[in-house]
């Protein structure tokens, strides 16, 4: 918590900038991938940015993590599970669909096809219903109707 | 003096809005004429006052009037006159009064141009429109009262917060409270149809104005949004899927289904009660925005002020509107029967079609929003929704939206025939492919969202454009038709169009960004694909309340200077808060966005260089999209129906 609260502090006194020039790894493939995850990671103490985008210095020091991961050797998979294990699935911003997140996944096609169902009956409802009852006109219409007629 | 004149005529306000809830709707209930006519001048008297207030306070801010514990704590007396200005609306409580300004506003509005409704449909909207007000005017009175004194004012204030110190910002605010509480007016006339029981096509028609307004406003509000955060945040960025964002963004979805199942109610009497239904979800979703951004329950990048206790409020506020207004559906719906007949294939379906796939996407969205916090409760779990997530749930709806257009806006109403309606749109859909393809041929190896971002906006704008002149018949004369078809029928295309465009520029800069971040040296140069970026000289300049660190940059492309860059970096000491002055180079075809970063140990400086292709397509669209809201609203047979009472009603036939 504390080093959250430094790391904070270091946001609001110094200014410094997403990824910087001496953060960037000299293998262009390596930082390709760098920069891919880093985009689904998120800075845990900015407001919903991720660390490519973060100026915050512990986004600095996740983005430095992860290259260093990276040139070790990880898989991606195995550097952000490495970040995950010790910064907890906060810092997904791509939630997987494990547990009982793939009921958020779920949730679009299932209210899709919901949707769909009460949409697809009501139309049925509408081309097989009889022609609309053409109600008379009421006396007062009619009156108006002829007035406006032999105007 | 002025200040409690503000202050009074706030009070005031509140009496006038609560005899104006209660008053009108006794009236319509008891069929009491004179009860129910008090409401107009009681709209316009309500607005006159909030409007006065929160002229007050503007004027508070204007001169810098430190007593004012609002004025101290939101500006300066070194700010640029225009951010004094922005600075009534840039806080919490500022912001809640424009809200309320605009509800009376609006409310009166449709007073002085209601003249067409039926008295007691009249006196109801009014009245609901005043419930609303008196909801948020005891919300400012009792928990934010922007006139509170100090005791001991200080000499000077402690500044506005520098990234709202921008004019894409100033604005941003008003067009996108216009949008949100604009949307109050289609939930007072669904409630007011609801209390009256009846639900017909003039209803449908009286409707659809003040859903267009509202949409508008929304629209520009949001697009100004976008394009601030893509050149003051820093990083090119223009949508970050953030609670708040989403929060505006949810209302426009709903207002565009609303806008298109409105169109069904005039024309053709059906999906009278899921319309109904649309017009309280879309303000309710507007009063979950305000929720969000009051509360800080969603940490957002927006959330400049807010307070738990507020959020609890607006919740009740909440909770009572839509509470009231879902029972009130609840008991009256079943009541509302459908009159049109038509064939599952016809442009009621299209319009069923597209309804479905926004509400559902809506929906995306605010599952999406919400999980973090359900996740928490329910199980636990403490994790992050972010953009990924929002690409990859939301943009299928929107792909599917894209194709759908084209079809469904060719269709003819009741009875249609799928293939006599793709007939004209073959050529289209040839041309559509050939330019997704020829996108797809000169990229290499990146995702497919280019090419069918490419395809889907050429296939939905010469769709519409072959669309319209459909419209023309056959035969001598079509370029004389053309001139003359409804203005309603140019807005139509030029919102679909402007959609298109806005997609096209989302996917270019979604899928073709290149970046490049390194430190140069004073007099060197970065090379970017075709382009060279050099940076000549970097200056620190003192700007009116602010501290500047320039670059000096030349832009070159083949080798040919094509602009002059300018860069910033800002400190606002004040606020101790620095922000970054992105320098674009603007055009058509892409943007050469330039930041310039901090000083290296060596000399050098950071510079980031993106290339955006596509980008100002996203605005252009946007832009089209308010101005075809534009046209339709001036269409013929609204300002016709406004003077129905006079003369016999000419309907143009679609």
């Amino acid at each position: 918590m504390r080093a959250l609260l430094i790391a904070f502090m270091l946001l609001v006194v110094t200014p410094a900038w997403a990824v910087q020039p001496d953060e960037i790894l000299s293998d262009p493939v390596l930082e390709e991938r760098a920069r891919d995850l880093s985009k689904g990671l998120r800075c845990l103490v900015c407001r919903n940015e991720s660390i490519d985008e973060s100026n915050a210095s512990l986004a600095r020091d996740l983005r430095i993590l992860l290259r260093e991961r990276l040139v070790a050797g990880d898989s991606d998979q195995e550097a952000v599970d490495f970040i995950v294990n010790r910064y907890g699935e906060y810092v997904l911003l791509n939630p997987p669909a494990s547990g009982s997140t793939w009921l958020l996944w779920a949730a679009g096609p299932l209210m899709l096809l919901l949707a769909a169902g009460l949409g697809y009956g009501y139309l049925r409802g509408r081309s097989t219903a009889p022609a609309a009852d053409q109600t008379p006109l009421s006396a007062e219409e009619q009156a108006r109707l002829d007035d406006i007629l032999n105007k | 003096m002025i200040t409690e004149l503000g202050h009074f005529a706030l009070i005031l306000a509140f009496g006038v809005a609560i005899f104006q809830m209660v008053v009108p709707l006794i009236g319509a209930y008891k069929r009491w004429p004179g009860w129910m006519a008090v409401a107009e001048p009681a709209a316009g008297a309500q607005f006159a006052l909030t409007a006065l207030a929160f002229g007050a306070l503007m004027w508070a801010f204007i001169t810098s009037d430190f007593s004012l514990r609002l004025v101290v704590l939101n500006s300066h007396s070194m700010k640029p006159m225009l951010y004094k200005i922005s600075g009534t609306w840039g806080n919490h409580e500022g912001s809640m009064l424009l809200w309320v300004l605009i509800v009376s506003l609006f409310g009166a509005m449709a007073a002085w141009f209601g003249g067409n409704l039926p008295q007691s449909l009249r006196a109801r909207v009014l009245g609901v429109q005043a419930a609303i007000g008196v909801a948020f005017y005891g919300f400012i009175l009792f928990t934010s009262n922007p006139f509170l004194r100090l005791a001991t004012p200080p000499f000077d204030g402690q500044d506005l917060n520098p990234l709202l110190q921008d004019p894409g910002l100033a604005f941003h605010p008003p067009f996108l409270y216009l949008g949100y509480v604009g949307l109050s007016m289609t939930f007072s006339f669904a409630v007011a149809a609801l209390i009256e029981g009846r639900i017909d096509a003039a209803w449908g028609r009286w409707v659809r104005p003040w859903t267009l307004a509202a949409w508008i406003f929304l629209t520009i509000g949001i697009a100004l949004g976008s394009w601030w955060a893509y050149y003051e945040l820093g990083w090119g960025g223009f949508w970050f899927w953030d609670p708040v964002e989403n929060a505006s963004f949810m209302p426009w979805l709903l207002a565009v289904a609303l806008l298109h199942s409105a169109i069904v109610v005039e024309k053709r009497e059906s999906l009278k009660s899921w319309t109904i239904l649309l017009a309280i979800l879309a303000f309710g979703f507007s009063l979950i925005g305000t929720f969000i951004v009051r509360s800080g329950l969603l940490t957002s990048v927006h959330a400049f002020a807010n307070d738990p206790e507020r959020g609890v409020f607006i919740l009740m506020i909440m909770a009572f509107f839509m509470g009231g207004a879902l029972v009130l559906f609840a008991m009256r719906a079943s009541a509302l029967e459908a009159k049109g007949v038509f064939g599952i294939v016809s442009r009621e379906s299209a319009l069923l079609v597209n309804n479905v796939l926004l509400a559902v996407a809506c929906f995306v969205v605010f599952i999406g929003t919400m999980w973090p916090l359900l996740a928490e409760m329910f199980f636990d779990r403490k994790l992050s929704v972010g953009p990924p997530f929002f690409n990859a749930a939301f943009t299928p709806f929107m792909v599917v939206l894209g194709l759908v257009l084209p079809i469904g806006s060719a269709l003819p109403w009741k009875r249609a025939q799928i293939g006599r309606a793709l007939k004209p749109l073959r050529y289209v859909f040839v041309l559509a492919i050939a330019v997704g393809g020829l996108a797809f041929a000169m990229q290499s190896g990146r995702s497919l969202l280019g090419p069918v971002g490419l395809f889907l906006g050429a296939w939905i704008v010469m769709g519409t454009v072959v669309d319209l002149l459909g419209r023309t018949g056959r035969g001598q004369g079509r370029l004389r038709r053309l001139t003359r078809l409804p203005r309603a029928d140019w807005g139509k295309m030029l919102a679909h169009a402007g959609l298109g465009i806005t997609m096209a520029g989302i996917a270019g800069i979604t899928a073709w960004s290149v970046d490049d971040i390194r430190a140069v040296p004073i007099g060197g140069s970065v090379e970017v694909g075709s382009y060279t970026v050099q940076l000549d000289n970097v200056e620190r300049l003192q700007g009116p309340n602010y501290m500047a660190t320039t670059g000096y940059v030349t832009l070159f492309q083949n080798g040919v200077e094509i602009a002059q860059l300018r860069p910033e970096k800002r400190f606002y000491p004040v606020a101790e808060m620095p922000t970054t002055e992105a320098a674009i180079d603007y055009n058509l075809a892409r943007d050469v966005y330039v930041v310039i970063g901090d000083e290296q140990d060596d000399g050098g400086w950071v510079v980031r260089t993106y290339i955006k292709p596509l980008t100002n397509w996203i605005w252009i669209g946007c832009a089209l999209m308010a101005l075809g809201g534009l046209l339709s609203l001036s269409d013929r047979r609204f300002r016709i129906a406004a003077g129905a009472a006079k003369r016999p009603t000419q309907v143009p036939a679609e």
